[in-house]
């Protein structure tokens, strides 16, 4: 018997501008792959995609919720990004997310019906705090006992729905609410500023830019940006040149969880208003989908998050008017990520075929 | 300036998508909590859509919309292209809807389980599902051998106590030696967390499963064990057509179709329904012949009886598990006590989690 043999090989050179090109051919891919769902399923491919990518964002209303959607993606792939930059698999920024809400939250409550401009600041930081400790966990158990930081991120994730799920059902449950698991709705000196009468879109927007400005500047402008990039690089360089890894690690750990814990924070004091058991629709999640569309670039990340946010509103208008099931928005996401991560092989390995070859087995 | 010129590009907007919406044809919206194929609340509620269809009304659904921000959304934008009633049918939509219900005074929203009708064009529906459950204890009474009964509940919520208590009273009327264990899984829908308390039930004793949680696991954990069960929301008797006695059925086809005939024709008004077996809200799945034919002759007549009137799922005299009295002898518990009831009726086991 025959068989073909491949071989497998790393390029040596990869143009820089291919790297940042190939998220805009995974979209096309994933586009040209939708629309043959979309005939398959018996719709005009190019009617569907009208309706999926177009209208949701035809008019102010649809562009501020496109916005607000984004704003938690693009928080928590730039905290990722840091995280993923060094090597460290940080994989719970859902469970960071809810932790800093559920701070955020506490310090809400505790503020209810208490006046003051100092309120929401206040509210804001200990989210951001309340996200940084429930990340350093894992980053201390890596940096001294060795575990695993995938799987401790990840099932830190349960941990904070429980502790959550606990507390509206529990001690923090509206006295008035008939026992319904939430708390009572935060009172207007917590909540976000909302930009224009109508529409959604509030103050978090401006967070999200600041963190953003700052991470570009940490990342590529200071000396700790280029440890991080170094270490992700190459470990044994990084330690040969005397960085101090335990410190990095349990840093970008901070960072990355500041940024989940700000964007719970910015979703219980923005659009929701209060705590209940379902503040994130897994934004922890897809933002790590976010952060490898937009190659780990604070910019790159600014558009991922947005064509990402796009994914979740073309779901619903697509169901709305053409009855398509809600769930092919998840199947966009997994596309975009399959492509991606397809074109990236085949942008970083050769694939040389060398020809049949007898089986000798 | 800016912000005064995008004020009124977005009242044009608004206005436009109005005027726009009073000649297009009549149509109903649905928001869904879960897929369509739950087996369970979501179906259901899908089954009441599609009669509405049937009565040739154009409807529109979005399913899986999360509780949290996005159900906002959903609902504004299916207020914005031009449907005109708007039924939300989870308690979780409570806010977004007279959020959303403020900005489109044209259209009408339904909220199902809710308690808040903020502006005149909100209005709320559930339904007396306790009355099922008073049938279904007098059932689990005749039917256990082991004198106890199993509850997986999902929220302490009223409605969820109500039901709690109204199983164990009709149960204990029959069977005066009965207890109910209860396992709180706080969720709506999750097979794995149900199976898991319906297991532990039946470990402690319990040879009677019944739950307020809406998959079709703790039916199919009961057919395995070999002990009863009772399904919830539709019928899911082909899932465990051993172990399923009946199934308490939410029918909300009539309602759906008789609210949006109104709104079509301009008689809707708001107002907060809460219908029964009377109305035919709340039905029952055909009872399993293994009870017997005077059993199912009894439950029969017990049903028609709460459906005119005659008996009531709240009669007096009612205790607390401490002895209090909560309803005198010969009286009934009227509807303000039920909205709001919070504690447990004697012979529950353990305490509400608070």
């Amino acid at each position: 018997m025959e068989v073909q043999l491949i071989k497998i090989e790393k390029r040596s050179d990869v143009s820089r501008s291919i790297y940042f090109l190939t998220p805009v051919l995974a979209i096309f891919l994933t586009l040209f792959g939708g629309g043959i769902i979309f005939y398959i399923l018996g719709f005009n491919p190019i009617e569907a995609l009208k309706f999926f990518f177009i209208t949701p964002i035809s008019d102010l209303y649809g562009l501020s919720e496109l916005l607000v959607k984004a704003t938690p993606l693009c928080l928590i792939a730039i905290g990722l990004s840091f995280c993923f930059k060094s090597n460290n698999w940080n994989i719970g920024a859902e469970g960071q997310l809810i932790f800093g809400g559920i701070v955020g939250g506490g310090v809400a409550l505790l503020f209810y019906n208490h006046d003051g401009f100092y309120v929401l600041p206040i509210i804001i930081l200990s989210g951001a705090i309340g996200g940084m400790l429930f990340a350093i966990i894992p980053a201390i158990l890596k940096t001294y006992f060795n575990t695993n930081e995938i799987l401790v991120s990840l099932m830190l994730v349960y941990v904070a729905k429980l502790l959550l799920d606990y507390l509206v059902v529990g001690p923090w449950s509206n006295p008035e609410g008939f026992n319904f698991p939430e708390t009572r709705q935060f009172s207007e000196s917590a909540r976000m500023p909302i930009l224009f009468d109508g529409l959604r879109i509030h103050a978090g927007i401006f967070i999200t830019l600041i963190t953003v400005f700052l991470s570009w500047l940490i990342l590529y402008k200071t000396y700790l940006g280029f440890q991080i990039k170094v270490s992700g690089l190459s470990l044994k360089t990084a330690k040969y040149a005397g960085y101090k890894g335990k410190i990095m690690i349990i840093i970008v750990f901070m960072i990355s969880g500041a940024c989940a814990g700000l964007a719970g924070v910015g979703e219980i004091t923005g659009p929701i208003g209060q705590l209940h058991r379902n503040i994130s629709p897994d934004y922890g999640f897809t933002a790590i989908i976010v952060a490898f569309l937009g190659r780990l670039n604070p910019v790159g990340i600014i558009f991922a998050s947005l064509i990402v946010a796009l994914t979740y509103l073309g779901a619903e208008t697509a169901q709305i008017f053409l009855q398509v099931p809600k769930y092919t928005g998840q199947v966009f996401q997994g596309m975009i990520l399959f492509f991606l991560l397809g074109s990236d092989y085949l942008l970083f390995f050769k694939i040389k075929f060398l020809g049949l070859k007898k089986n000798e087995l | 300036m800016y912000k005064l010129f995008l004020r009124s590009l977005i009242s044009v907007l608004f206005l436009l998508g109005f005027s726009l919406n009073a000649n297009a044809e009549f149509k109903v919206g649905f928001v869904y909590v879960g897929p369509t194929g739950d087996h369970g609340w979501t179906y259901q509620h899908d089954e009441g859509r599609k009669a509405v269809e049937a009565a040739g009304i154009k409807t529109t659904y979005v399913e899986s919309v999360p509780e949290g921000a996005d159900a906002e959304r959903v609902i504004r934008q299916l207020a914005q292209s031009g449907h005109d009633l708007i039924f939300t049918t989870s308690f979780g939509y409570m806010d977004p809807t007279n959020k959303v219900a403020k900005d489109f005074p044209n259209v009408k929203f339904e909220h199902a389980t809710g308690y808040k009708r903020e502006h005149s064009n909100v209005a709320t529906y559930s339904a007396r599902f306790y009355e099922g459950r008073t049938l279904l204890g007098h059932m689990a009474g005749k039917m256990t051998k082991t004198n106890t009964i199993g509850y997986i509940a999902s929220f302490p919520i009223p409605e969820v106590i109500r039901g709690i208590n109204a199983m164990t009273l009709a149960a204990q009327k029959v069977n005066p030696n009965i207890k109910t264990k209860i396992v709180w899984v706080f969720t709506w829908y999750d097979p794995g967390k149900e199976s898991e308390a319906a297991q532990a039930l039946i470990d402690q004793g319990a040879d009677i499963i019944m739950q307020h949680t809406d998959s079709t696991a703790p039916v199919q954990v009961a057919e395995k064990a070999g002990v009863w069960s009772f399904g919830q929301a539709s019928d899911m008797q082909r899932f465990a057509p051993k172990s399923i006695l009946t199934s308490i059925i939410d029918d909300w086809a009539p309602y759906y179709v008789e609210r949006s005939i109104a709104a079509r024709d301009g008689t809707w008004k708001q107002q907060d329904t809460w219908h029964g077996l009377k109305e035919g809200m709340v039905a029952m799945a055909p009872y399993n012949s293994v009870m017997g034919d005077d059993l199912v002759k009894e439950v029969e007549q017990l049903q028609k009886d709460l459906a005119s009137g005659k008996a009531h799922s709240f009669t007096g005299p009612i205790y607390d598990q401490k002895g209090n009295i909560l309803v005198a002898e010969g009286a009934v518990a009227d509807d303000g006590m039920l909205a709001g009831m919070n504690v447990y009726v004697k012979g529950v086991e353990g305490d509400i989690p608070q």
